[in-house]
């Protein structure tokens, strides 16, 4: 909050790069506090003798390695490719309201959670048993990843995808989705309403070792190689025939953006559940932060996404502990009137 | 002077104590427990434990099905007793990877399910007397309600109101634990042809024509008034509402299959066919 003020003050911006170590060194304080804090009230200085290897029960070990590491890593990669792949979007689109769910994402995923909460009583035991508890992030990626390619198929004719197809296809396709979801509800037992609920708000809880395993290899390769589509977004935002005249290979920075978004979102919505809200605001906050630039907007957004992330997840840990609160209402609850201010603000400063 | 005595036993023995500091999780589970006389040694209870309600100024972990690992670690539980479906799986894989106790309890609406409960918990507790002496009386009072059932000739017809939110009714269909009691209180289901608790339309309510109307006793905007019986065009019209045959109940107690189940049949069959039937 404190690198906000040079905008505030005036239209100068500061150094990108400052920017970009700020955001790194405040994820990096977030991530030590989030290590710190918790409901068991093991503090730092304990965690500090767990790290050197000595001196910890086994209750403080499990409660670090077990529960507080990787609902760290997952907030921060889950927060990193929301934000990630609402920067995409948002570029790729030319439109300040896109979110990861313009691609399908969202609605897919949502509709093959609820089939599995749903439906995943009717599995052959030898499938049920094989899956486990992983049926529903399972049918959450592949719901995304299905309506994703789908979206794409559709908007795509003789090698070239059309936008503005792809947004309006996404809205019939999101109607879909919500009307067999709600037949779905409709069949669901009060059980499995609750965990329907509980999904759409989004939370951290389920975080392990071998689901962050699962979910590495598809988030982190886009967070790593989105920068190389930063300067194809930064010409698609003077139009498409324009970037293609500026040797911009528009068709492929736009087939890259969609799958890329598809991975990261997907995995992400699948491991966590509905978290809205990061993936529309973070870039927005950059723009104004540091101007439009996807080379900086990128790496930054990443930075952000996952502090923010693991911010309200550790108030979503530790405000009604022991027991915790949805991630997604932290999120919004925060972000919203946070983004509220800031646009008014600018507005403000602007008109004077 | 009896938990005294069953604490220092556990304290010589710890390998098979049955917890000093225990959590309950799951309503029917902490209603046993305490049945059992075990209420001093629980720590923390979820949001589905409010019966009695003094449990209620326990630490509440959250909802069963949504529960923090770390949240219910920092109570320093060495016994955990939950209900088959608490979650989600990964908590409950690192309240294991702990070391502390962690008991599931199976999960069957019937009489015989009640019963294997009420074992099950007590052998959690290491209270096995007390376990068996409950369930024996639990069983006991089931298999009189059963008898006074089965002994009913004119079975009235009871619709189980869930709730009543703008005018749309959502009633308890078939294999609900709403038809459960209905049953074992000598009554037959109004609300039959669909499964679970479903909205259904005013014309249906008024073929199912109940002799009674039954519904949770709540708080506040979730309960549903006389008056918004009365005005409904279809309920006002069944012969439930003509006879002012309304009845409420505690919702734990009405649909919990707990220790209590016998006393909700009994009280269901009064206000079904009088005091004097039983």
């Amino acid at each position: 909050m404190v690198a906000l003020s040079p905008v505030a003050h005036g239209l100068a911006r500061p150094d990108p790069r400052r920017v970009t170590l700020l955001l790194a060194l405040g994820t990096l304080l977030l991530a030590l506090l989030s290590l710190g804090t918790g409901a068991a009230g093991l503090g730092p200085t304990e965690l500090l003798s767990a790290l050197t290897g000595e001196g910890l029960d086994r209750r403080a070990q499990v409660i670090l390695w077990d529960i507080r590491l990787p609902r760290l890593a997952l907030g921060l990669m889950v927060g990193a490719a929301l934000a990630v792949s609402g920067a995409l979007m948002q570029g790729l689109f030319r439109n300040p309201l896109a979110d990861p769910g313009i691609v399908g994402v969202g609605a897919g995923a949502g509709l093959g959670a609820v089939l599995a909460i749903v439906l995943g009583g009717l599995l052959p035991a030898g499938v049920a048993a094989f899956v486990g508890a992983h049926l529903v992030p399972l049918a959450a990626f592949l719901g995304g990843w299905v309506a994703t390619l789908l979206l794409y198929r559709v908007a795509t004719r003789g090698g070239r995808t059309s936008v503005a197809t792809m947004l309006l296809a996404g809205i019939a396709l999101g109607a879909l989705a919500g009307a067999l979801t709600g037949i779905l509800v409709y069949l669901a037992d009060d059980r499995q309403l609750r965990d329907l609920t509980f999904w759409g708000m989004g939370s951290l809880a389920g975080a392990s070792w071998p689901r962050i395993g699962a979910s590495l290899p598809l988030i982190l390769p886009v967070l790593v190689l989105s920068p190389l589509l930063a300067r194809g977004l930064n010409a698609l935002a003077l139009g498409e025939a324009q970037a293609a005249h500026m040797g911009i290979a528009v068709e492929r920075v736009k087939r890259f953006a969609i799958l890329g978004v598809a991975a990261a979102a997907g995995a992400a919505v699948a491991v966590a559940g509905g978290i809205g809200f990061v993936g529309i605001v973070v870039p927005h906050l950059l723009r104004l932060l540091g101007g439009p630039d996807h080379r900086h907007i990128l790496p930054q957004a990443a930075l952000l996404g996952g502090g923010l992330l693991v911010g309200a997840d550790m108030i979503a840990r530790s405000l009604v502990a022991p027991a915790e609160l949805p991630i997604g209402i932290v999120t919004a609850c925060l972000g919203a009137p946070v983004f509220l201010w800031i646009l008014l603000r600018r507005k403000g400063g602007m008109g004077l | 002077m009896k938990a005294l005595t069953l604490s220092a036993l556990l304290l010589a023995s710890p390998a098979l104590a049955g917890g000093e500091r225990v959590i309950t999780l799951g309503g029917s589970v902490t209603e046993i427990a305490v049945a059992l006389g075990a209420q001093d040694r629980l720590v923390a209870r979820d949001t589905t434990s409010n019966f009695p309600p003094e449990i209620e100024a326990l630490p509440d972990v959250g909802y069963i099905r949504a529960l923090s690992a770390e949240g219910v670690l920092s109570l320093d539980p060495d016994l955990i007793v939950a209900e088959g479906d608490a979650g989600p799986q990964q908590a409950v894989d690192v309240l294991k990877e702990t070391g502390v106790p962690f008991v599931l309890v199976p999960e069957d609406p019937t009489p015989q399910g009640i019963a294997d409960k009420i074992t099950a918990v007590a052998a959690a507790l290491d209270m096995p007397e007390a376990g068996a002496a409950l369930a024996a009386q639990v069983q006991e009072g089931l298999a009189a309600a059963e008898a006074r059932a089965a002994a009913v000739t004119d079975r009235k017809r009871v619709l189980f109101i869930l709730s009543l939110q703008g005018g749309r009714i959502m009633a308890g269909g078939e294999g609900t634990e709403a038809e459960g009691i209905i049953r074992l209180a000598g009554g037959e289901n109004a609300a039959t042809g669909f499964q679970g608790y479903k909205q259904i339309a005013d014309e249906a309510v008024l073929t199912a024509a109940p002799d009674l109307i039954l519904m949770m006793a709540r708080e506040g905007d979730l309960s549903i008034a006389d008056a918004d019986i009365l005005a409904h065009p279809a309920l006002a019209e069944t012969p439930a509402a003509r006879n002012g045959a309304l009845v409420r109940m505690d919702g734990m107690l009405l649909l919990g299959f707990g220790p209590r189940t016998p006393e909700a049949a009994r009280a269901l069959y009064d206000a079904l066919y009088g005091q004097a039937g039983g």
